[in-house]
């Protein structure tokens, strides 16, 4: 099951490599975003567009804040 | 939207899933870097004075006042940095051997480090302030901004 992280967990995740998703819509992923982070957002979340990730390491999505 | 992304995730065999709930509001918040178009844009953490004086509670208005000399004010913080207060001319030239916790004024304004000039000066303007405190979301001092240096920013970028 995830765990839900706090901003320094996400940033030691990152250090060890994590794949930082966010889910909101491409237009408010262009406009700001955590570095290094790609944009799959959640209407189109599903096993294509997740393949591009790998099950071996970490994962950590985020969006604008508690939605 | 991003316990549903940690759970959709799961279900297609992802098993290393980890859910930032606080999210970008948060991370921008606490004055980390973002990438993208908003970012090209000037933020009062870029022209925060970082120098702004401090002191503690149990300091005397008169070392305030030695330390605040040049700025008119002196930003009150504990050992963690988390502004608690601030002393303004009005306290600074009061009775030097009273301690600054008696005089203070609590619960000043603080701005987070992402607002964007424009904002800063719009607030600046309604409110007829000169300065403004810029804090971390959990309240640590980043700095100070001046009405001078947000309306240079502001005309910088139209």
């Amino acid at each position: 099951m995830h765990r839900v992280v706090d901003r320094q967990e996400v940033q030691r995740l990152m250090r060890d490599g994590a794949r930082v998703v966010e889910v909101l819509p491409r237009e408010e992923y262009e406009e700001e975003h955590l570095p290094g982070a790609i944009n799959i957002p959640l209407k189109e979340l599903d096993a294509k567009t997740a393949s591009s990730l790998r099950k071996d390491r970490p994962v950590v999505v985020y969006c604008h804040d508690f939605q | 939207m991003s316990p549903r992304a940690a759970w959709r995730l799961e279900s297609l065999g992802f098993t290393d899933v980890y859910e930032y709930s606080a999210g970008k509001s948060d991370w921008a918040a606490f004055g980390l870097p973002l990438e993208g178009k908003a970012t090209q844009s000037v933020q009062i953490k870029d022209i925060a004075r970082t120098d702004v004086p401090t002191c503690g509670l149990t300091e005397t208005v008169g070392m305030a006042r030695q330390r605040a000399a040049g700025w008119g004010t002196c930003i009150v913080v504990n050992e963690e940095r988390v502004v608690l207060g601030r002393v303004f001319k009005e306290q600074l030239d009061g009775d030097p051997s009273t301690k600054v916790g008696e005089v203070m004024r609590p619960g000043t304004s603080t701005f987070r480090p992402n607002v964007s000039v424009a904002e800063m000066l719009e607030y600046m303007d309604r409110r007829h302030h000169d300065t403004s405190l810029v804090t971390t979301s959990d309240g640590r001092l980043v700095g100070l901004v001046l009405r001078e240096d947000v309306e240079r920013a502001a005309s910088q970028k139209s």
